[in-house]
C-alpha cells in the first residue's frame, strides 16, 4: 500500500492512519504539515495549493516506492490538500508503518522532504498587506545568473 | 463510510449514423469493440453489464453478457446510464462508451483510484474544451436524481448535465485514451495506429509544423492568462516552444528555473516534440 492522493476537502488523519495498520508492524510514524501564519518575515492570512494531478500522483507514488526500497517499510501513504486553505489547516499528511521505529521515522522524513522538492504542487500565499505570491517563484524572473539563489534548483533539469 | 460498490456499464445502444454500421461489432486486432470494452472493464468492477435498447436484447453479441435495457427510448447515452442507476440505485457506475479503441487499463485504474464518491461523478477533463467527458466516467448513486431532474427539463446531453454538476475532474494520464471513432476514416486510422503500435505519436506534418497542447499552472497560468491552449508551431523542442511562448504570452520566468513535462511525464528540454504532444512547463514547486 503506497498511495499518494490529492484532496480538495479536509484531510482525515484517522482514516488515513487506518490504512497503515499491519500485524507485521511495531512502529508507526506520521508527519503533519500545517498552514503557518508567517513566511519569510511576512504575515500569511491564507494560501492556495495547485497541483498538476497526473504527474503529482505519479511522482508522489515514486517517492513512496523509493522509501519502501531504502528503508524497508511495510506501508506508506501521503495525502496533500489542493485549493484554498486557512491558517492552522492540515496541508499535507505522511504516514509510515514498519517493523521498527527507526525505519518508520527515517522513511517519514524522507517522504516529506522529497515531496516538497519534487511533486508538482504549487503554493500561493496571501499576505496581510494585500500582496500575494507564488512561493519559490518570485525570484525566478529571467536572470540566469541568479541560478544559485534558487532554493529548489535541485532536480530541475537545466534546459 | 466506504464508497458505494462499483458496477460497470458499457454503452452500445447508439445507432451510429456516421459509421453506417453497428459500432459494437467493429473489430480491432480481431476482437469486437464490445468484447474489448468488457474485457477491460470486468476485472475492475464488482459486476459488469451491457446497456442495450430493448430491441437489441436478442442480439447474440450483446446477449453474451448481462444486459440492462433502456427504460425510455431514444434518449441516447443518458438513457442507458439512467436505466443502470435505476436498476441498482445504491451502486456507483463506471460507464464506458464501446467506441474508445485507445482506452487502456491504466486509464480506468486511474479513474477508479481517483474516484471521489462524495461528488456526483468522477470524470476526465476533455482536452478540447476542459469539460467532463461523460462516456468514461464514474456516476455515483446521487447522480440519478440530477439526471432525472435534467431529463424532466428536456436536457439529454450527458456532457451538459455533468458540466453543471459537482464533478471530480481528472486529467487524462494518457492524452489519447478517449479519442473516439465516429467515421470510417477514423476507424481505418485507429486500426493502422493500433496495428503498428504508434498510438502515442502519429506522424508529424513537417510542412505545417506541430499541433501541440500547452497547459499552464500556478504563476505561469496567471501570467499566460489561461490554463491551456492549442497551437501550431515550428518549435521542435520544449526549449524552443518555451522561448516562443515567453515572447507571445509575456512569461517572466527564466527557463533555468523550470522543468518540463511532455504527455504527463517529466521530459527533456531538448528532446524533439511530436504532433499531438501536451507540454507543461513546471514552475519551482512548493508542496508540503
Amino acid at each position: 500500500m503506497y498511495h499518494f492522493s490529492l484532496h480538495e476537502i479536509a484531510l482525515q488523519p484517522e482514516l488515513l492512519r487506518r490504512e497503515l495498520q499491519d500485524p507485521t508492524c511495531g512502529g508507526y510514524a506520521a508527519f503533519e504539515g500545517w498552514v503557518r501564519d508567517y513566511n519569510d518575515g511576512r504575515t500569511v492570512l491564507r494560501l492556495e495549493y495547485e497541483a498538476f494531478p497526473p504527474l503529482a500522483v505519479r511522482e508522489g507514488e515514486r517517492i513512496l516506492a523509493e522509501a519502501r526500497q531504502k528503508f524497508g517499510v511495510a506501508r506508506a501513504q501521503c495525502a496533500h490538500r489542493v485549493g484554498p486553505l486557512a491558517v492552522g489547516e492540515l496541508a499535507v499528511w505522511v504516514g509510515v508503518s514498519a517493523a521498527h521505529r527507526g525505519e518508520a521515522f527515517d522513511a517519514c522524513r524522507y517522504i516529506i522532504d522529497e515531496v516538497k522538492h519534487r511533486v508538482p504542487i504549487w503554493k500561493k500565499e496571501y499576505y496581510q498587506d494585500g500582496d500575494s505570491g507564488w512561493v519559490n517563484c518570485e525570484r525566478c524572473a529571467a536572470a540566469p545568473q541568479a541560478h544559485d539563489l534558487h532554493p529548489h534548483a535541485r532536480g530541475h533539469g537545466a534546459p | 463510510m466506504s464508497a458505494p460498490e462499483l458496477y460497470g456499464l458499457v454503452l452500445t445502444g447508439g445507432r451510429s449514423k456516421r459509421m453506417q454500421r453497428d459500432k459494437a461489432n467493429l473489430e480491432y486486432a480481431g476482437r469486437s469493440q464490445l468484447a474489448r470494452a468488457m474485457e477491460l472493464l470486468t476485472p475492475l468492477v464488482a459486476r459488469s453489464f451491457v446497456s442495450v435498447r430493448s430491441d437489441q436484447r436478442q442480439d447474440p453479441q450483446r446477449a453474451a453478457y448481462d444486459t440492462i435495457a433502456d427504460i425510455r427510448q431514444e434518449l441516447g447515452p443518458i438513457g442507458g446510464i439512467h436505466a443502470a442507476l435505476h436498476a441498482y440505485p445504491d451502486k456507483g457506475w463506471l460507464v464506458l462508451a464501446c467506441d474508445l479503441p485507445f482506452l487502456d487499463r491504466e486509464t480506468l485504474q486511474y479513474l477508479i483510484a481517483q474516484r471521489a464518491d462524495t461528488r456526483v461523478a468522477t470524470a476526465f477533463r476533455s482536452s478540447f474544451d476542459g469539460k467532463p467527458e461523460p462516456l468514461c466516467a464514474i456516476f455515483e448513486p446521487r447522480s440519478r436524481q440530477i439526471i432525472e431532474h435534467s431529463l424532466a427539463q428536456g436536457q439529454q446531453c450527458p456532457r451538459a448535465i455533468l458540466s453543471l454538476s459537482d464533478v471530480e475532474l481528472l486529467d487524462l494520464p494518457n492524452a489519447r485514451a478517449l479519442d473516439n471513432i465516429n467515421t470510417g476514416a477514423e476507424y481505418a486510422a485507429a486500426q493502422a495506429a493500433l496495428g503498428s503500435m504508434i498510438v502515442a505519436s502519429p506522424p508529424t506534418t513537417a510542412a505545417t509544423g506541430r499541433r501541440l497542447t500547452v497547459r499552464y499552472f500556478a504563476v505561469l497560468r496567471e501570467q499566460a492568462g489561461r490554463s491551456t491552449e492549442q497551437l501550431e508551431t515550428q518549435a521542435a523542442t520544449p526549449r524552443e516552444l518555451y522561448d516562443e511562448l515567453r515572447r507571445r504570452r509575456g512569461l517572466t520566468l527564466a527557463p533555468e528555473f523550470l522543468r518540463v513535462a511532455v504527455n504527463d511525464e517529466f521530459g527533456d528540454w531538448r528532446s524533439p516534440l511530436s504532433d499531438g504532444d501536451t507540454v507543461v512547463f513546471l514552475p519551482p514547486v512548493a508542496g508540503g
